[in-house]
């Protein structure tokens, strides 16, 4: 299954094994990991599942869609360009080793 | 042929009725006594199907192709009968008509926009604190539950100040009628006209101030997002969901929290929880408890065969206590990691206000916590029944200041 990284804003990372097509925030969220808070549960309707995508796996999502565009609007913590959703990360053998680095807050 | 839900399908009969006062008193034996009769029951009472268990609930919430928001979420089937009053273009509504009126209530209760009103919401949430501190002994229902949202959401809405008195019992009509034709549902519509007519009048574009989300909902028109016609009735749909549901949660948390004080030190430890005291309410409480949604084609679900035009009853309230998915689940815990819960559904119907009751939720709580040390409860807390809501009437406690 492929793995994923996720880098709290100390600099302390966290290595998930993720599970059949799950989401990034579902991989983050099932482990307990701080960080994430995904209050919509994954509906992509509350932007607290918050990212900032390694720069060399950017190009390599899938785009962001328009409501994922708009609720990037509203992220508690300053929106970049690598921002995302990890929601809307949808963990495929191709995304193995991704890295994600989490904001200091998500509300 | 074998009748819907019979013993053939192996499917549960149970003869309980979930919208009965001895019911609502109490209706967490039942809820456990649904969820272990099996994945997908069956109530003769209301010739029914239901679902208990988390697993079923999330499924059914997450496959509106088959279980369809346009006959109706409550008992009634639209298909059979005609609504009490015109349906929401929201939650009654399937895709692609729903995607095209849920896309302008989320861009209007958005994030972005949640930023713009926080600081008002967080000053009003202060000015109630200030209140209660002078009474000392209150009614936690009517002096901050209903007080504060009551304080902010109409003028949020742009409402004249005139005729407000209306709102609350306008929505305790629309979530009355979701429940099958007893007593509660029947006494509500009947006395529904004058409620009906205010918000109706309420609705329309001169009646909403600039820059409150009726009128972001009316300048949508101009977007050309939606129709003249419909605009009215999104409105409508904050009008009837918005004030009621926010009532119900900020009265569940301090019903939490006035009756388990360790958590509520928690809190006032650490004021960062009262977003998650909040969220763990809605869990623990699940001020809705209950939606339908109706089969548009057979289906199997969890080994149960469910023919077509079936109402499906899901028990929000019975999957977010089901230990098949949450650890200790009847304790309320502020730190439990919520995400998941069902206590504003799931999918393509999930509460679109949800940001406006955690923002509500959060500054109250917060500015509770911050300057009031002990919530006691001081008299019997009363139940305010209702066929889809679950709160009190009356919760009398007295404060001490910190």
């Amino acid at each position: 299954m492929p793995a994923i990284t996720f880098i709290h804003p100390d600099g302390k990372s966290d290595r998930v094994e993720t599970s059949g097509g799950e989401s990034a925030m579902q991989a983050a969220t099932r482990l307990g990991l701080d960080g994430i808070l995904a209050e919509c549960g994954g509906n992509a309707m509350c932007a607290t599942c918050h990212v900032y995508v390694d720069e060399s796996w950017v190009a390599r999502l899938p785009a962001v869609a328009d409501d994922e565009d708009a609720l990037l609007d509203g992220t508690a913590a300053e929106r970049l360009p690598n921002s995302r959703l990890s929601c809307q990360i949808h963990i495929t053998p191709e995304l193995d080793g991704l890295v994600l680095r989490l904001p200091e807050r998500q509300v | 042929m074998s009748a819907p839900g019979s013993a053939v399908s192996g499917v549960p009969h149970l003869d309980v009725d979930p919208f009965d006062m001895t019911f609502f008193a109490d209706p967490y034996p039942t809820h456990e006594r649904l969820r272990e009769a099996g994945p997908v029951v069956y109530l003769d009472k209301w010739k029914v199907y239901g679902v208990a268990r988390y697993a079923e609930v999330h499924a059914v919430l997450n496959d509106p192709a088959t279980f369809c928001s346009s006959r109706g979420v409550g008992l009634s089937d639209f298909k059979k009968e005609t609504p009490w009053r015109p349906p929401s273009l929201i939650l009654e509504a399937d895709p692609p008509a729903h995607t095209r009126t849920r896309a302008v209530l989320s861009k209007v209760l958005s994030p972005t926009v949640m930023k713009q009103v926080r600081d008002r919401f967080a000053a009003a949430a202060e000015e109630r604190v200030d209140a209660l501190i002078d009474k000392r002994s209150f009614d936690a229902i009517t002096d901050l539950a209903e007080a504060y949202p009551l304080s902010i959401f109409p003028d949020a809405l742009g409402l004249k100040a005139e005729g407000r008195e209306h709102l609350i019992p306008y929505a305790s009509v629309v979530f009355n009628a979701f429940g099958p034709p007893n007593q509660l549902r029947q006494e509500a519509i009947e006395r529904s006209m004058p409620h009906q007519a205010y918000v109706a009048e309420q609705c329309q574009r001169d009646n909403l101030a600039p820059g409150g989300f009726g009128a972001c909902i009316h300048a949508q028109v101009d977007e050309g997002a939606i129709t003249a016609a419909e605009a009215p009735l999104l409105v409508r749909s904050l009008l009837s969901a918005g004030l009621d549901t926010t009532v119900n949660g900020i009265g569940a948390a301090v019903y939490c929290l006035a009756r388990f004080p360790d958590q509520w030190q928690r809190l006032r430890n650490d004021l960062s929880l009262g977003r998650g005291a909040f969220e763990e309410a809605v869990r623990f409480e699940s001020p809705v408890q209950t939606f339908f949604r109706t089969t548009t084609r057979e289906v199997e679900l969890s080994g149960a065969h469910i023919g077509e035009g079936e109402k499906v009853l899901m028990f929000l309230a019975a999957a977010n206590r089901d230990p098949r998915r949450w650890d200790s689940p009847d304790s309320y815990d502020i730190t439990r990691r919520t995400s998941g819960h069902v206590g504003f559904g799931s999918g393509i119907h999930m509460c679109v206000g949800q940001l406006v009751a955690r923002l509500e939720g959060e500054v109250m709580l917060t500015a509770l916590a911050r300057r009031i040390a002990k919530i006691e409860i001081t008299g019997e807390p009363k139940r305010r029944f209702n066929n889809t809501l679950r709160g009190l009437d009356s919760l009398p406690v007295t404060i001490t200041p910190a």
